[in-house]
């Protein structure tokens, strides 16, 4: 064991090539234990990349990495997940026609140990029904829990999708894009429920939205072209010349989301 | 079981118990064997998603199996039904290692290839009995005492059998197992980032489904007293598509209802000869184009759609 001892997931020299293309190139990422680390980039950066890389559902070309100080680089995706890094996906993953206890369930179903038991009754899983409406009601969806995932709102879903992951308990979770296509009074509510599930464990984030990352990020990776362009915390990385520039060379809505991110600049020095 | 689920299947099996008194037996037995067959087909594309297109080597396997180990070696029908099933799952076991791991239309052709090496394999094999098959199984009395030679008797043997299988198709589909298909089916990736090895799920379900194929297909052999390479064919791997889809995929009772339908059409247009083929293309197609729900999926979405404007 050779990595430094509060980091709870480290790359190195983390390489991702399609067919010779570079989505991520030499990556070095060290996540502290109990922070919430974000990790931001124009489009195409190479985030979600990591997030498959280091959740193993894509295999690295070159490099390694380290899950509390265990090499997994060759790890299957599922083992991953039962180690206690637990992703959630871009595009919001639910089980889209199974309710929502049923959503969660799913997560707390496999400790349980009876997933193969294809001759019990469905019945046998209604004692983790309490478990399950505790997790809904944390993420405010408690008086949703009969309804199926696909007639849920977007920004609920993604609560639902938060639910579940929780109901694994990881000690490391993997947020792509949480706050993707919602609304405002979603995202605080989202900011809160994030802050609020990161006293006991440790969050990597992907997200867009520079006030939700300013207020929220102890430590943020600046990703471009596959590569690390920046690293500290915001007030520092947003004052990075360089980052202001690879914002500024990608077009319109990045650039309003860098000087998004100037003006909320202040609010995310004062935590 | 859900309570409207139970009606449901006690008016089925009690339709069923009454039936041989209206229709002849033959015909039914015959449906209830293709109905338990495509039962178990569906179990893996309407609960797993997994599209195969080779069932008919463990539907048509099972019957040689049992036809062969009855008539040759003479053992026990019931041993020798039971021969065919454990035959077939030991088949679906191996070609369910080498075709899981595939997915979509690769997964299809796969267990495609695997069911055109089992045809050559019994073409080949001296024990099937090449062209002729294996042709006058005798009906030795069930666990000695039940005479079965009757096919009034038989029938409800066979009743039996089907059921007991589709219960359990029922019950792996409501199991703390049947939830994880159901996941793996909505959203692999997600199933696997909660942990779940997908592949394992998917291999016993392929297992389950290809020991019941072969339930079917060893029954088969015993009622019309014949195994024979018609039921290794492509042909009826694609039969058993087409019953599933008409009756309705992911429905409990569409396999049924297909399997109904197909083999009625298959015996009350006989005298048309070839053509019956060209009519279940025809209906093979209305059924993609217009009814995706299939006869049964279409019903119940009816049904759901009547009650929820009733509520309103
Ligand atoms: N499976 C793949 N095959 C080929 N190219 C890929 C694949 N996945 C991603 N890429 C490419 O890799 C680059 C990085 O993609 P990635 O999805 O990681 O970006 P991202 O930073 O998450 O962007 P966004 O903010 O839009 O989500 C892109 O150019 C993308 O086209
Ligand atoms: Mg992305």
């Amino acid at each position: 064991m050779n990595t430094t001892e509060d980091s709870i997931v480290e790359t190195r020299g983390l390489t991702k090539e399609f067919r010779g293309f570079r989505a991520v190139n030499d990556v070095n990422l060290k996540v502290r234990r109990g922070s919430i680390h974000a990790l931001i980039g124009p489009n195409g950066a190479g985030k979600t990349t990591c997030f498959n890389l280091i959740t193993k559902f894509l295999q690295p070309t070159s490099g390694a990495i380290f899950f509390k100080g265990r090499d997994i680089t060759r790890t299957a995706p599922a083992d991953v997940a039962r180690l206690g890094l637990v992703r959630s996906f871009q595009i919001s993953a639910t089980f889209p026609n199974l309710n929502l206890v049923e959503n969660v369930r799913i997560a707390l179903q496999r400790p349980l140990g009876n997933s193969f038991h294809f001759w019990r009754p469905e019945s046998t899983l209604s004692s983790l029904d309490g478990r399950a409406l505790e997790l809904l009601d944390a993420v405010g969806l408690s008086e949703y829990a009969g309804l199926t995932a696909v007639e849920l709102p977007y920004g609920r879903k993604r609560a639902l999708e938060i639910a579940t992951t929780l109901a694994l308990d990881p000690e490391l979770l993997l947020l792509d894009e949480p706050m993707a296509g919602m609304a405002r009074e979603d995202i605080s509510r989202v900011s809160a429920l994030i802050r609020k599930i990161s006293q006991n464990r440790t969050i990597l984030m992907v997200e867009h939205n520079m006030s939700v990352v300013a207020d929220l990020c102890d430590q943020i990776t600046v990703l471009a072209r596959g590569e690390v362009l920046a690293e500290g915390s915001y007030s520092v990385v947003s004052r990075n010349p360089a980052v202001i520039e690879a914002y500024m060379g990608t077009g319109q809505g990045s650039a309003e989301s860098a000087g998004q991110s100037s003006g909320n600049a202040n609010g995310g020095t004062h935590g | 079981m859900k309570s409207n689920d139970s009606l449901m299947i006690l008016a089925l099996a009690a339709a069923l118990a009454v039936a041989p008194f209206f229709i002849y037996p033959v015909f039914l037995m015959k449906v209830l064997c293709f109905a338990l067959f495509a039962c178990a087909f569906n179990l893996l594309i309407g609960y797993v998603g997994l599209l195969s297109f080779g069932h008919a080597m463990f539907f048509g396997f099972a019957a040689y199996v049992s036809g062969y180990t009855v008539k040759t070696w003479g053992f026990p029908t019931e041993i020798g039904i039971l021969a065919g099933m454990l035959v077939s799952a030991a088949l679906g076991l191996v070609a369910g290692l080498i075709a899981i791991r595939r997915q979509g239309i690769y997964f299809a052709m796969v267990t495609l290839a695997l069911a055109q090496m089992v045809f050559f394999f019994c073409v080949q094999a001296k024990f099937t009995g090449g062209e002729d098959g294996i042709q006058s199984i005798p009906r030795r009395a069930l666990f000695g005492v039940i005479d079965i030679r009757n096919d009034f008797t038989l029938y409800y043997v066979v009743l039996a059998i089907f059921l007991a299988g589709f219960l359990v198709i029922y019950r792996t589909i409501h199991s703390p197992f049947g939830q994880v298909l159901k996941a793996i089916r909505e959203n692999e990736p997600r199933a696997i980032s909660l942990g779940y090895k997908v592949d394992n799920y998917k291999l016993l379900a392929f297992v389950l489904s290809a020991a019941l194929s072969g339930l079917a297909g060893a029954t088969k052999a015993i009622v019309f007293q014949l195994a024979t390479l018609t039921d290794v064919t492509w042909q009826m791997s694609g039969e058993v598509v087409l019953m599933t889809l008409v009756g309705g995929m992911g429905t409990v009772l569409g396999p049924f209802v297909g399997a109904a339908i197909i083999i009625a059409m298959q015996n009350y247009l006989a005298q048309f000869g070839e053509w019956v083929l060209v009519i279940q293309g025809v209906i093979f197609v209305t059924t993609v184009m217009l009814f995706r729900r299939g006869v049964v999926g279409e019903i119940g979405a009816y049904l759901a759609k009547a009650r929820g404007t009733a509520k309103e």
